[in-house]
């Protein structure tokens, strides 16, 4: 296990001195300055203005992050060839994939939270009506970083073997695709026949369903989220990571490096 | 060229070409202002797809909206324009994007019924957008006063407006007024009482300026319907008594029977129109907004 | 019977290629061979021919399509071996955003060293390999020979018994060459077992106990360097100044080649005594005496040509 810590740190440490990082969490920080700003304008909506907008920024910097390194973390290593020394040590392939998922999701977390610290503070600042409630603010930012985490065993899977360019597409054509896993799933239409509908359904459910992490209008209007959609949630990630993680590793394994 | 001069250079260049570009946006702005019709434009009219794009920041883009909103609705305002058409797509789409944006429902209640220029003139929509609100947040039972209020004010219908006010009056949070409200309008439908009551609820209950400023000028106009009303049994006691046919306002307070020369609550003082009857004194404001309002009396 | 540090029996590696994946190149063919303990053996053969495909096999980052090897004992699918290896990639590339020693301790937490012990040993490698002024520095800053000589600390980092370097001489300037020279010479002396492979004959001639001579995927032949190619000395070259124009010496001016005041002459064995004292009462200077024999180069070109012939044989006649 300490093989795995020891790449996931390095990947963090790798993040870190990436200067990209900082400008985007940056810009992330003054969108949500500027949402204080945005709030003024409106009428009746100033807290609700930093949550959404705070919240989108969070979550837009993030899906970024995750998608742009996420889809370098094996290919980058098999190009430049960084990766050969390192396998010829005592390191399962495994060992070093979850080492690498580790990293990046460790550099969310710390971005994430860094952003809703700033979110937090705007909110602080325009203290009116106290109709936002803090906690559900924080699941929120809590289940933009589930989804993150899930993004990044996506873009980590493509990574083990296709091109970045492809890899980008696919994860985002998938991302994209499991918001609207409801609609697939409640689609009726006549023209379509029964096999293609139930094929649908099953893929509806099949799809990595991003539409459960979004719970932006609960906490804009101040409603509590339920502990069972926390916990559920919760699994929900880490189950599918798993899945994605062990279909990675199973491909990675047995793949020949140039 | 030695360094400091090609500096100088390099600083005269840009202060005067951003001097420039300051002068040139004035001469294009004053030439867009002259040329400008209506350029209202909503090109997507549709929530659903609207919401579609917007993946997950639905609340971000309603946000947006809302905002666009305010800013029509003010711009309207502010240029004494009188069509109001696009108020109804916009707030369409914002409570679209966002079911649960309760300042929304509650501004097209308003605005969606008033005539022009004041606001839509079209109170069926506003009808159609609170159920809509309700449909969304079925507890909140402002809107079912705001309902009330449409079928009550601007649709005439009593019976309807009376089950709102009931039906809300059973939702948490409500006030009693509620249904004391319902009650009287089943009872007596339009009385200048219930309306009073109604337009200080809404005063008092909004943070919303425009909203504000129109249920203030109403009461105003209640005020004044009153007032007039009192006058005329006053002037009609008189004439009862003295058989004379009244000029000016100075005759009854010569008469003693006002203690001054009565006053609206612009604080313009009210005439006999040329049937005898008090009215609202024409240089005052309210005089406008009443024939605005259309309201006979 | 001890077992050799490297047993490689019928390694064979093929590439598909081409459309659908059909056809199949293959890169390394039936190699068997092995390596003693303690020996310094170096892998020869022009670019693919196989030497870093054998290499990469060994060190698990390619899969066999047959065969197998094994390395003290175990098979080198099994990950354990890893930690009595040491290995450097061919032109190698390390995270660019690491310090030397940054990296060195990176791959000392694979070896499970504590922490001192560590600290300890990066930077007893990096004075080894003489970057101790440098080690503080982003190895995106560094030179060629600097990232060569990062590599073969990190190979040897964890004093494994095997050690396996994929052309550690190349893109070097002279002194850096002689620098790995006495590293790998120091690790002979430590006993340890050393694999490498060049195509700077010279070098393998130098430093290998024995050397496998690979072209087109197939081994052509193993032993000692001067074994292989099975010389004698044919001639013996003389090296003089002679400036001046003796009757007797013109005969054999004649035959040598002449640069300025020098020139060499070549004569059979058996006659330089002779020729010598010739020369030396004429008034030549002796500069130099060196043995003519065919040298590892000439056998490789020839191995390199019969190869390329065959090849050529096979595209003309259809397969």
């Amino acid at each position: 296990m300490s093989r795995v810590g020891a790449v996931a740190l390095n990947t963090f440490r790798e993040a870190v001195r990436d200067r990209v990082l900082y400008n985007l969490v940056f810009f992330a920080l003054v969108m949500i300055a500027a949402s204080i700003l945005v709030g003024q304008v409106s009428i009746g909506i100033e807290e609700m203005v930093i949550v959404t907008l705070g919240l989108s920024a969070i979550s837009v910097i993030g899906l970024l992050i995750a998608v742009f390194i996420g889809v370098g973390l094996v290919s980058k290593e098999m190009d430049k060839r960084t990766l050969y020394a390192l396998l010829a040590k005592p390191v399962r392939r495994w060992e070093f994939l979850l080492g690498k998922f580790g990293g990046l999701v460790l550099t969310l977390t710390v971005n994430t939270l860094a952003m809703a610290a700033g979110l937090f503070l705007a909110l602080k600042l325009v203290k009116s009506s106290a109709e936002i409630l803090e906690g559900s603010v924080f699941v929120a930012v809590y289940f933009i970083l589930l989804k993150l985490a899930l993004v990044v065993a996506l873009a980590l899977l493509f990574s083990c073997f296709t091109t970045p360019l492809l890899s980008i597409l696919y994860t985002a054509g998938l991302y994209i695709a499991g918001l609207f896993v409801m609609e697939m799933r409640n689609y009726q239409s006549e023209t379509m026949s029964p096999a293609l509908q139930s094929i649908l359904r099953w893929l509806s459910y099949l799809l990595p369903n991003f539409e459960n992490f979004d719970v932006m209008a609960a906490a804009a209007h101040g409603r509590a989220i339920p502990g069972a959609l926390i916990a559920q949630n919760t699994a929900y990630a880490a189950v599918y990571c798993a899945v994605l993680l062990a279909a990675a590793a199973a491909i990675f394994t047995k793949r020949n490096l140039k | 060229m030695s360094a400091g001069r090609s500096t100088a250079l390099l600083c005269a260049v840009l202060l005067l070409g951003f001097l420039g570009v300051w002068k040139l946006q004035h001469a294009i702005d004053a030439q867009l202002a002259a040329t400008h019709q209506e350029q209202d434009d909503l090109v997507l009219r549709s929530g659903p797809m609207l919401k579609a794009m917007s993946l997950e920041y639905a609340p971000l883009a309603a946000d947006l909206y809302w905002t666009r909103v305010v800013q029509y609705y003010g711009n309207k305002q502010a240029t004494r324009q009188t069509n109001i058409e696009l108020l109804w797509p916009l707030l369409d789409v914002t409570t679209t994007l966002d079911p649960n944006l309760l300042v929304a429902y509650r501004f097209g209640a308003v605005f969606l019924s008033e005539r022009p220029p004041l606001g839509a003139g079209e109170p069926e929509r506003a009808i159609e957008l609170l159920r809509r609100g309700i449909r969304a947040n079925p507890e909140y039972w402002r809107f079912y006063e705001d309902l009330g209020f449409v079928y009550y004010f601007h649709l005439k219908d009593y019976s309807k407006a009376a089950d709102a006010f009931l039906e809300g009056s059973k939702r948490p949070g409500a006030m009693i007024w509620m249904k004391v409200v319902a009650a009287r309008i089943s009872e007596k439908g339009e009385t200048l009482e219930t309306s009073a009551i109604l337009w200080s609820e809404i005063y008092n209950s909004t943070n919303d300026p425009s909203i504000k400023k129109n249920a203030k000028t109403h009461l105003q106009l209640l005020r004044a319907r009153a007032d007039c009303a009192q006058l005329n049994s006053i002037a009609a006691e008189y004439e009862e008594r003295t058989g004379r046919h009244l000029r000016t306002m100075r005759e009854l307070v010569n008469a003693g029977l006002l203690p001054a020369p009565p006053v609206d609550p612009e604080g313009y003082a009210y005439t006999f129109d040329s049937e005898g009857k008090a009215q609202i004194n024409p240089a005052s404001p309210l005089f406008k907004e009443q024939s605005i309002q259309q309201k006979t009396f | 019977m001890a077992t050799a540090a490297i047993e490689i029996e019928n390694l064979t590696k093929d590439y598909p290629f081409g459309f659908l994946h059909l056809k199949k190149k293959t890169s390394l063919e039936g190699l068997t061979m092995s390596v003693e303990d303690g020996e310094v053996f170096g892998f020869l053969g022009p670019n693919g021919a196989g030497k870093s495909t054998t290499i990469k096999l060994l060190v698990g980052l390619i899969f066999p399509s047959a065969g197998t090897a094994r390395i003290l004992g175990k098979s080198i699918s099994d990950i354990s071996m890893h930690a009595d290896i040491g290995y450097l990639p061919e032109q190698p590339y390390f995270y660019d955003y690491l310090t030397a020693a940054e990296l060195l301790d990176y791959f000392a937490r694979f070896h499970d060293l504590p922490g001192q012990e560590r600290k300890v040993r990066v930077d007893r490698m990096l004075k080894k390999v003489g970057l101790e002024t440098a080690r503080k520095i982003q190895l995106r800053k560094y030179s060629k020979g600097m990232l060569q000589r990062v590599g073969l600390a990190q190979a040897i980092l964890h004093d494994p018994k095997v050690v396996i370097l994929d052309e550690p001489m190349s893109g070097l300037d002279p002194v850096g060459r002689r620098e790995v020279r006495d590293i790998i010479l120091e690790l002979k002396q430590a006993g340890k077992t050393v694999l490498f492979s060049t195509h700077i004959l010279s070098d393998a001639e130098m430093l290998c106990d024995r050397v496998g001579v690979i072209v087109g995927g197939k081994l052509r032949g193993v032993g000692a360097p001067d074994e292989i190619v099975g010389m004698k000395a044919q001639a013996m070259e003389i090296l003089f100044e002679y400036e001046g124009a003796a009757a007797g010496l013109q005969c054999l001016l004649s035959k040598a080649t002449q640069t300025g005041k020098r020139y060499h002459l070549q004569v059979a064995e058996g006659d330089l005594y002779a020729t010598l004292q010739q020369l030396g009462s004429a008034g030549a200077k002796i500069l130099s005496v060196t043995q003519v024999k065919a040298t590892l180069e000439e056998y490789f070109m020839h191995l390199v040509e019969a190869d390329r012939a065959q090849a050529q044989a096979i595209e003309v006649s259809g397969k």
